[in-house]
């Protein structure tokens, strides 16, 4: 079968004619405005699953007045099915600290924070030797601008970005009300720029080698490349580079078992994507956009028990605070559980995705409403297994 | 005025407001109703019931009008179909993890998920019941606050009350998700816990989550008991509130209606705490005058100062807690509640000719804390407990109802006498700034033979809802024994709420305040804000209790504490003279350090 499916190898080449720090010499001598240009001109979009304009966000926070803005990296990669980012923190965070210093260039901040997942702990041994460095790498060319680390505690929620800076701040990491938004009041009430690990490396990389190599990569929605997570039933799991904008059976004939029953597009958040809507199932901002998670069931697989896992990772994991969240998944966990019992008939999932509706557009943040994708994408495909 | 106006349309009305203003406001405005649970005008906003969510044209999302700040050309719909199903579907999932026991709850008929439930004709619950079990188990272990987390709906009212307006964060959000709660340090029970009892939780809590322990079977029982002599004292601050819970407006004074009712329900006399509260002003002053010459005079080291006042037990066990290295800053003088119990079974008992064993002292309060604080073992200077039971003003507004007294047509009855006399000065024992003011017009008076420079003998200085008040009166043309106090400036202050409490603490501790004498009151506004009294609470309703408390002070013929007849009277034939070793027995007391935690 033929297969258009692009590698690309932007975010793990080590190029040793031009390090990262000498990407940032080199980008320190260009004006704020011309690499905000870049940025936006090269389409880059946030790699850690929302998907907003990178440029856009460093212009919003460069417009800010004040004397203290923050640069912060959201390395809480918590998302199941994610693992991305533990590699390029492993493997090229030289490449991070220069996406985060450009970036304080731009926006005018003196201080950048890693915010690293609790449980990638045992990272931080190698990443604070790199890390003292580079540090000390950018006190002797007198730059101002110094890179911290914050561990996490484990909390899923906390990779939400207001939550992240309630952690930050010492507090019960809860998601905060909006707006106002981070670029205007973020970490410690200042103007904030959060980014994902990803997203900085990309700046990082369009930043050495110009907005239109990177554009070249991709479709108009979904400009350039992005790491994806392959794990499930496949005989290749692990960390890839690929092209945005491919449809999705393009990359299970890559990835696949030969026995691929549904795809998991964006971890437990996304959605589920059975074998019949592969071919007309483009992955990317015009499609299913991803944070990088890509799950593969084959047939061998309950979607019961994957939706019940799913479910119960919520309903653990909401913070409690908002009632549609705290509550709604309690019941759709229970609810297909009393369906699956007989307790409550079939039609009761109906009841069910009604309130799923409620969750996406009342729930205080893209936690609870997000539950919804697995749950509706799920029961829709597989309604006949949730029920017998 | 320097704010924009913003111009917005909610269902279609055209509205201009100022920026920053909230949806929720701007609806209020256009005399829309948009229901809260989460939202409470004395607290921060936290947007985390979703109750009050709203359609905003464009918008992805619902907006949380508590939450969100209108913006120029912002179209808002109150009441969309997306609205309606969405607020349905909230109060429904706060139904199915809120033990719906409403016939046995203490709040029926006063619960703002019950009305809310009822507003949208929730019948059958579509969802499953979530109640915990472990939830259904009451901590009833404080004598005045009962929390029972199957009725919680987590709102973090009380989260926030107790951190914001109390500085004491007794009351936490532990674990996540299903597991989610308001506990205490540890999941300790309330007892053993930094709980000052202040009640302001109970005051915003929508529903029976948080209720006072209430003593109402026991008061009855005792009332029918023919071998108990049931008297009846009540504070100063419950007779501007009570006729909020008998369907009279706020801010409407019912000094005489309360009386009478007092009396149909069957209490032997009706006494006054007023009367103990001019008796404080005797002790209490005299207690700041000879800590004053102790330090001006002798120059005595141990002497301390600023001293404190200690009516409130909420603030006294906030002081035990947090401040237990000024605990000697406190005045030895009980509360006017205890005072009263210690006169009654010695002084009124003996007068009256019924034994302290027969008599049973109950109050009548704005104040849950007190309930603890008759609880406290020493307060059995009478050689009994002196306060029995103590009721809230809500409780006794129950006791009414139950009775099926037509409140609103009793007519005014006067308290028995003695114990029932009182002055003016004990009435605004009930507002922030009372004990001073009353303190003031007496001490002044003593010291110097004239009444306090003040128009009216209103000192306006040490009045008003600011939460921290200071003031500086100076003293001059003394009586010739007190001419060590010629010239001095004595500077006083005032914080009501604990918060404030403790930044004025965190000021004296780090020497930053000269003052020499200090009033805290727990709850703000003072008493007339007490947890006991009417629910809701807001700065609005304290205002016009306040109003009502400052009136009931003029309309009083005798307006200064040591003026009171029954007072000079009980100085005379039992206790001798303010401080005497009678008054150290009967009247004051002492304080324990206890744990942070």
């Amino acid at each position: 079968m033929e297969n258009n499916l692009k590698k690309v190898d932007i975010i793990f080449e080590v190029d040793d004619k031009c390090t990262p720090l000498e990407v940032l010499d080199k980008t320190l001598k260009r004006s704020a405005d011309d690499i905000i240009l870049d940025l936006i001109d090269s389409g880059l979009k946030g790699r850690g699953g929302a998907g907003f304009p990178t440029g856009l966000k460093w212009k919003f926070t460069r417009n800010e007045t004040g004397d203290v803005k923050y640069v912060i990296c959201n390395a809480d990669e918590g998302e199941p099915g994610t693992f991305k980012d533990r590699e390029i923190l492993d493997r090229v965070p030289e490449k991070i600290f220069a996406g985060m210093t450009i970036c304080g260039y731009v926006v005018g901040a003196k201080e950048g924070y890693i915010y690293l997942r609790g449980e990638y702990n045992f990272l931080l041994k190698n990443l604070m030797k790199k890390l003292e460095d580079f540090n000390n790498a950018l006190k002797k060319r007198n730059i101002d601008f110094r890179i911290y680390f914050k561990s996490g505690s484990g909390a899923y929620v906390c990779g939400e970005e207001s939550a992240l800076f309630e952690s930050m701040e010492g507090k019960r990491g809860e998601p905060r009300n909006k707006p106002p938004y981070p670029t205007v009041a973020g970490y410690n009430s200042k103007p904030t720029v959060i980014n994902n690990v990803e997203t900085l490396v990309y700046t990082t990389m369009i930043c050495h080698m110009g907005p239109e190599k990177f554009k070249a990569l991709g479709t108009s929605d979904s400009r350039g490349s992005k790491v994806f997570s392959v794990s499930g039933d496949t005989p290749i799991p692990g960390i890839y580079e690929l092209e945005l904008g491919m449809p999705l059976h393009e990359f299970v004939n890559e990835f696949g078992d030969g026995d691929t029953k549904a795809v998991q597009v964006g971890g437990a958040s996304g959605h589920c994507v059975p074998r019949k809507k592969f071919n007309d199932t483009i992955i990317g901002f015009e499609g299913i956009p991803t944070g990088g998670s890509m799950m593969i069931f084959n047939s061998s697989r309950s979607m019961y028990n994957v939706l019940h896992d799913y479910l119960e990772f919520f309903t653990e994991e909401s913070c409690g605070q908002c009632t549609p969240c705290r509550v709604g998944c309690q019941q759709l966990l229970k609810g297909i559980e009393a369906v699956k019992r007989g307790e409550r008939p079939p039609a009761y999932l109906d009841d069910l995705k009604k309130l799923t509706g409620t969750m996406k557009i009342a729930a205080k943040c893209g936690l609870g409403q997000s539950v919804g994708n697995p749950f509706n994408s799920i029961i829709d495909n597989f309604r006949e297994e949730i029920i017998y | 005025m320097s704010k924009y106006l913003v111009n917005l349309k909610i269902n279609n009305m055209p509205i201009a407001v100022e920026e920053g203003t909230t949806i929720l406001e701007a609806a209020k405005k256009l005399n829309f109703r948009i229901p809260t649970l989460c939202n409470h005008p004395d607290l921060t906003v936290a947007g985390n019931c979703r109750v009050c969510v709203v359609e905003v044209k464009g918008a992805r999302l619902l907006a949380a009008a508590c939450a969100t700040p209108v913006s120029e050309g912002m179209e808002v719909f109150t009441n969309s179909e997306k609205v309606r199903v969405s607020r349905k579907h909230i109060v429904e999932l706060l139904l199915s993890e809120h033990n719906a026991d409403c016939t046995k709850c203490f709040k029926n008929g006063h619960c703002e998920l019950q009305d809310l439930a009822s507003e949208y004709r929730i019948g059958d619950h579509v969802f499953l019941d979530l109640v915990k079990p472990e939830s259904l188990i009451q901590d009833i272990s404080s004598p005045s606050i009962v929390k029972d987390d199957s009725k919680c709906i987590r709102c973090q009212r009380c989260v926030r009350t107790c951190a914001e307006l109390q500085g004491v964060s007794a009351l936490a959000v532990v674990n996540k998700g299903d597991h989610q709660k308001i506990s205490t340090f540890l999941n300790k029970p309330m007892h053993e816990v930094v709980c000052t009892n202040c009640g302001q939780c109970i005051n915003r809590c929508p529903t029976g989550a948080l209720t006072e322990r209430n003593y109402i079977e026991e008061v009855w029982n005792a009332i029918y008991d023919p071998s108990k002599f049931v008297v009846v004292q009540t504070a100063p601050a419950t007779r501007i509130a009570l006729g909020e819970d008998l369907g009279i407006p706020v801010g409407e004074r019912v000094t005489g209606k309360m009386v009478a009712s007092l009396k149909k329900l069957g209490f032997n006399k009706v006494l006054d705490t007023d009367f103990t509260a001019d008796l404080t002003i005797m002790e209490e002053g005299t207690e700041l005058l000879t800590r004053l010459k102790r330090a001006l005079v002798d120059k005595d080291e141990k002497v301390v100062l600023p001293m404190m006042t200690s009516c409130s037990p909420g603030w006294i066990k906030f002081q035990e807690h947090m401040y237990s290295d000024m605990l000697d800053n406190l005045s030895t003088c009980k509360s006017p509640q205890q005072m009263f119990g210690a006169v009654a079974k010695t002084y009124y008992a003996d007068k009256i000719n019924i034994k302290a064993q027969d008599m049973v002292v109950v109050s009548i309060m704005p104040c849950v804390a007190k309930k603890f604080e008759c609880e406290r073992p020493e307060m059995r200077d009478s050689g009994y407990q002196d306060v029995d039971y103590v009721l809230t003003t809500r409780e006794l507004a129950m006791m009414i109802k139950q009775a099926g007294i037509d409140f609103n047509k009793l007519s005014d009855e006067h308290y028995d006498s003695i114990l029932g006399e009182s002055s003016g000065a004990a009435v605004i024992f009930g507002a922030s700034g009372g004990v001073m003011e009353a303190a003031l017009r007496t001490a002044y008076e003593i010291v110097t033979g004239r009444e306090v420079p003040f128009t009216n003998l209103n000192i306006q200085p040490v009045r008003g809802m600011e939460g921290i008040k200071d003031a500086t009166i100076k003293i001059k043309n003394v009586k010739p024994e007190w001419s060590f106090l010629e010239g001095v400036d004595l500077h006083v202050a005032i914080a009501h709420g604990l918060a404030n409490a403790r930044q004025l603490m965190e000021k004296v501790r780090k020497g930053e305040a000269a003052y020499h004498f200090i009033e805290v009151m727990g709850c703000p506004g003072g008493c007339l804000g007490g947890g006991g009294q009417p629910i809701p609470t807001s700065p609005e309703i304290r205002k016009k209790r306040s109003e009502a408390i400052y009136q009931e002070d003029e309309d009083m013929p005798i307006r200064k504490s040591h003026e009171n007849p029954e007072i000079v009277e009980i100085y005379k034939e039992f206790l001798g003279e303010p401080l005497s070793h009678k008054s150290h027995d009967l009247l004051h007391t002492h304080y324990k350090p206890r744990k942070r935690y």
